[in-house]
């Protein structure tokens, strides 16, 4: 239970960090909060030969504005998103996942950006990014790029990252006000990996949802946008009707894996029954919010 | 880069200065380098909370955290919290609401609970125990702990 021996490079700037990357060969890490690489290096199952730790770079724990989306710094904790009044007030859905986000010792250290890095197909945020029309804002000493979430996030644990590259940050949508939002969860224990997610925000215009967004996790490979449900969902009024409609679609669009915890049966039913608790929640919710 | 790297570090006001081997973890350093056996090490993956310390005021999981990472930074372990002849005031809270039994999750309950009383309104007890639901108590079923946070919120009052 401790991790095998390492370099560690302490980077003071972006250009630092990738170079150590490029120097290791593939054989680098880039620690943040380290609330997921940590117990993977303890286990052994991740076994760097070089730790690049980037928490004392500077600018990288900013939550900013930028036009119609917000900018999430790779140092910005899940505390800080969670407390956040640009995030409240543009992202209410967004503060209230962040309750399910680990625990509280937990988000004083894990990052937003490292969770969407860790990938996990059972993480609240890489759902959040995709369901946000997330952009991956990436350095490498060969320049910087940027990639959507759908194409970063390859598989379980999978990234399109390669070996000399880091986040630098992720672009987020900001959601108008008075979008309607439904977040429904079940795992076993409070703040473990979910069985299953289902994230939804839609807006309310003369009686119907409009930009109806639909997002899943715990049911595939990794968190994933579901464009057949939001399409059926869109430009109708949310009656029980069209939410059992929607709910056989997310049941036939999704591909869950069975595991210790569930089987792929009892996830497809599950992820179903969140979504109809989420969709009711997202509508009147957007009802409410149409009137303010 | 390579090899050990000479850290210094300020633990429970007291400034120390080691060389580490990078890959040491703070809940070891604290132990076995300067000796505070308060921290308790369970699960060393971040689950059960037993090795939680406070880090610039902010709790952390020691065992998540490499002793090489906190070169400058601030510690507080169950160690500053009392003595033996005066307890701190959470852990005479725990005493008053028996919120212990074999007391191995203990430390890392008060180092939590310190940094819920600094930074969390705690005005339920539903908001009181999701905050403390990071760390496992296999003893006391969280009933007394519990009672013991409701008690010092109240004599704390709301959050300034």
């Amino acid at each position: 239970m401790k991790p095998v021996a390492f370099d560690y490079v302490l980077a003071q700037s972006v250009d630092e960090a990738v170079s150590a990357l490029a120097e290791a060969s593939g054989e680098g890490k880039i620690i943040a909060g380290g609330q997921s690489l940590l117990p993977m290096m303890n286990f052994r199952m991740v076994r760097p030969s070089v730790l690049v730790d980037i928490n004392r770079i500077p600018g990288l724990d900013r939550i900013e504005e930028r036009g119609e989306r917000l900018h999430v710094g790779a140092l910005v904790r899940h505390r800080m998103i969670a407390s956040d009044p640009i995030v409240g007030s543009h992202l209410p859905v967004l503060h209230a996942v962040m309750a399910n986000v680990a625990h509280l010792t937990v988000r004083n250290r894990g990052t937003f950006c490292g969770s969407v890095c860790h990938a996990d197909p059972a993480a609240e945020i890489p759902m959040m990014t995709l369901l946000l029309n997330g952009i991956v804002h990436i350095a490498s000493p060969r320049g910087g790029r940027t990639i959507t979430a759908r194409d970063f996030l390859l598989s379980s644990l999978t990234t399109a990252l390669e070996y000399d590259e880091m986040v630098t940050g992720i672009e987020l949508d900001k959601l108008p006000a008075g979008t309607g939002w439904g977040f429904e969860e079940f795992a076993r224990r409070h703040g473990d990996y979910a069985l299953s997610a289902v994230v939804t925000t839609m807006e309310h215009v003369n009686e119907r949802a409009h930009n109806v967004r639909v997002a899943v996790m715990g049911v595939g490979d990794t968190a994933a946008r579901l464009p057949v449900v939001e399409a059926v969902l869109e430009d109708r009024t949310i009656d029980e009707e069209v939410i059992v409609d929607a709910v056989e679609h997310l049941r036939t669009e999704i591909e869950p894996n069975s595991d210790l915890n569930a089987s792929a049966d009892y996830r497809r039913h599950l992820a179903g029954a969140l979504a109809a608790r989420g969709l009711r929640a997202a509508w009147n919710r957007a009802i409410k919010g149409e009137a303010k | 880069m390579s090899g050990n790297a000479y850290i210094s570090v300020t633990v429970n006001g007291v400034t120390h200065s080691r060389s580490v081997e990078p890959r040491m973890l703070l809940s070891d350093f604290l132990r076995n380098e300067l000796g505070l056996t308060g921290t308790h090490v369970g699960c060393e993956h971040g689950v059960c909370g037993a090795c939680t310390i406070l880090l610039n005021g902010r709790s952390a999981r020691s065992c998540l955290t490499l002793a090489v990472q906190v070169d400058g930074l601030e510690i507080e372990t169950i160690e500053g919290q009392g003595s033996r002849e005066e307890l701190g005031r959470i852990q005479a809270a725990f005493r008053d609401h028996h919120g212990l039994q074999c007391g191995f999750c203990t430390p890392g309950f008060i180092m939590t609970i310190t940094d819920m009383l600094h930074h969390h309104p705690l005005e339920t007890d539903e908001q009181i125990r999701e905050a403390l639901s990071g760390n496992i108590c296999r003893c006391t079923g969280y009933q007394n702990i519990v009672n013991a946070v409701r008690e010092l919120a109240k004599e704390r009052g709301p959050l300034s």
